[in-house]
């Protein structure tokens, strides 16, 4: 239970998608203008990758890895390596999961639909999404694991991208030099928080 | 991002390379670059930068993968329902993807190793995706591909700019050679270039300097 929340910490703090690796830098400077977007957008990203994360983990050790199909009790199927297509399958599985959640989110819950909804397709080609898949597959965790990881991620996501607004809306009524406005200063901006979450560094749990 | 449809006005008999088509190679080297102008494909741009030489890995994968998968798009563009179009670009990109991936860990192990995941994220570079769906999705093929060349690029040349301060700084060399030692200089590489935050902040500078000698300012 302890090893889970410190994949959980981990995640969150030490490993940041953003400050760490930089996974999802795109939607995260366009999405960072305002506090209440990039709410939404964290809160999808959170979800997508709590699921889709334990969901690749079942697809990469059943279906993929080495030996992985032997399961199924065809011999010809025991040694099967599959992993070198496990790019094409992993965005496969992100994209289709996120085209279902669309769809029921919006059959079910139009006010929830409103507030997510154009964020959704989106996130199918955040970096974050596969990073955090591509991560998981190279680590060697079990499916409890694989989950604390992906909510662990979706939830630094989430704050990083929150921070960063914050100081953007206040951003807004300081001078800056001309050219440096706008994605320049973003950039130096999101180096400094990337300092402060050097801090981190040292703890563990 | 706005580039649509003006490779269509000059149908009939253009040549090979025209003005045209050699703008489409250097407008986004520098004027309509996708990193600091287009803000697409961040991600890998600050990871892979602390040295230059997985830098300039990276960035043939990345010609690779834009020029191919905007030909094959703009070649498709007419079959492809538009309902479903992303999980088809989805899969051309991933296909190619996959080529670089296994190609670098057949010729290039070590490398293979260094990049790590920044290969395999290359299917959701959306400089790739952003192309595809502003250009090769409403353009000709040889068009498409001058494009796709352009804009790796244009990726390419900002990744190189930035591992070079990084590296240069951050470990006293350039390209692995160790520059200030040959020079007899007992230079102590400055770590803060080495971690991520330096890549963000060399990037913020690297985009000043470009604004202020084109004039561009973003209004906010």
């Amino acid at each position: 239970m302890e090893s889970l929340f410190n994949i959980f910490i981990r995640a969150i703090f030490i490993d940041n998608m953003i400050f760490a690796y930089f996974l999802g830098m795109c939607s995260y400077l366009a999405v960072s203008k305002k506090v209440k977007t990039a709410i939404g957008l964290g809160a999808a990203v959170t979800f997508v990758l709590s699921i889709t994360v334990p969901l690749n983990w079942l697809v990469y050790n059943y279906f993929l890895k080495a030996g992985a199909m032997s399961w199924t009790g065809i011999t010809a199927l025991a040694t099967v390596d599959l992993s070198f297509i496990g790019l094409i399958i992993y965005i496969s599985v992100i994209a289709a999961f996120v085209q279902l959640i669309e769809m029921i989110i919006e059959k079910f819950s139009p006010a929830l639909y409103a507030a997510l909804g154009i964020f959704l397709p989106l996130i199918a080609v955040n970096c974050s999404i596969l990073g955090g898949v591509l991560f998981m597959v190279g680590r060697p965790y079990s499916l409890g694991d694989a989950t604390a990881f992906g909510l662990g991620s979706g939830v630094g996501w989430f704050l990083a991208v929150v921070a960063l607004a914050a100081i953007r809306e206040k951003l807004k009524y300081s001078n800056v030099p001309a050219p440096l406005r706008g994605l320049g200063i973003t950039f130096i901006i999101v180096g400094l928080m990337s300092f402060g979450f050097l801090s981190f560094m040292g703890f563990s749990i | 991002m706005s580039t649509t449809g003006e490779e269509k006005k000059s149908a009939p008999a253009q040549p090979l390379f025209g003005k045209k088509e050699r703008q489409l190679l250097s407008d986004p080297l520098d004027n309509n670059n996708p990193i600091t102008v287009q803000v697409l494909g961040i991600c890998s741009a600050l990871a892979v930068t602390v040295q230059m030489e997985p830098a300039f890995y990276m960035s043939m994968g990345v010609i690779f993968v834009t020029m191919m998968s905007n030909l094959l798009i703009s070649i498709m563009r007419n079959v492809i329902p538009s309902r479903v179009r992303i999980i088809v670009q989805l899969a051309v990109v991933s296909t190619f993807v996959i080529i670089v991936d296994q190609v670098l860990k057949a010729y290039a192990y070590e490398m293979s190793k260094q990049l790590s995941v920044f290969v395999g994220l290359i299917v959701t570079n959306c400089i790739i995706m952003g192309r595809l769906e502003a250009f090769a999705m409403a353009n000709k093929p040889w068009p498409s591909l001058l494009d796709g060349i352009g804009n790796g690029l244009g990726y390419g040349a900002i990744l190189m700019v930035v591992a070079f301060f990084r590296e240069l700084i951050g470990s006293g060399s350039v390209y692995g050679y160790k520059v200030f030692d040959a020079l007899g200089i007992n230079y102590i590489g400055n770590g803060v270039m080495v971690i991520p935050a330096g890549a963000a902040i060399v990037i913020g500078l690297v985009i000043w300097a470009q604004r202020a000698r084109n004039g561009m300012v973003e209004s906010e």
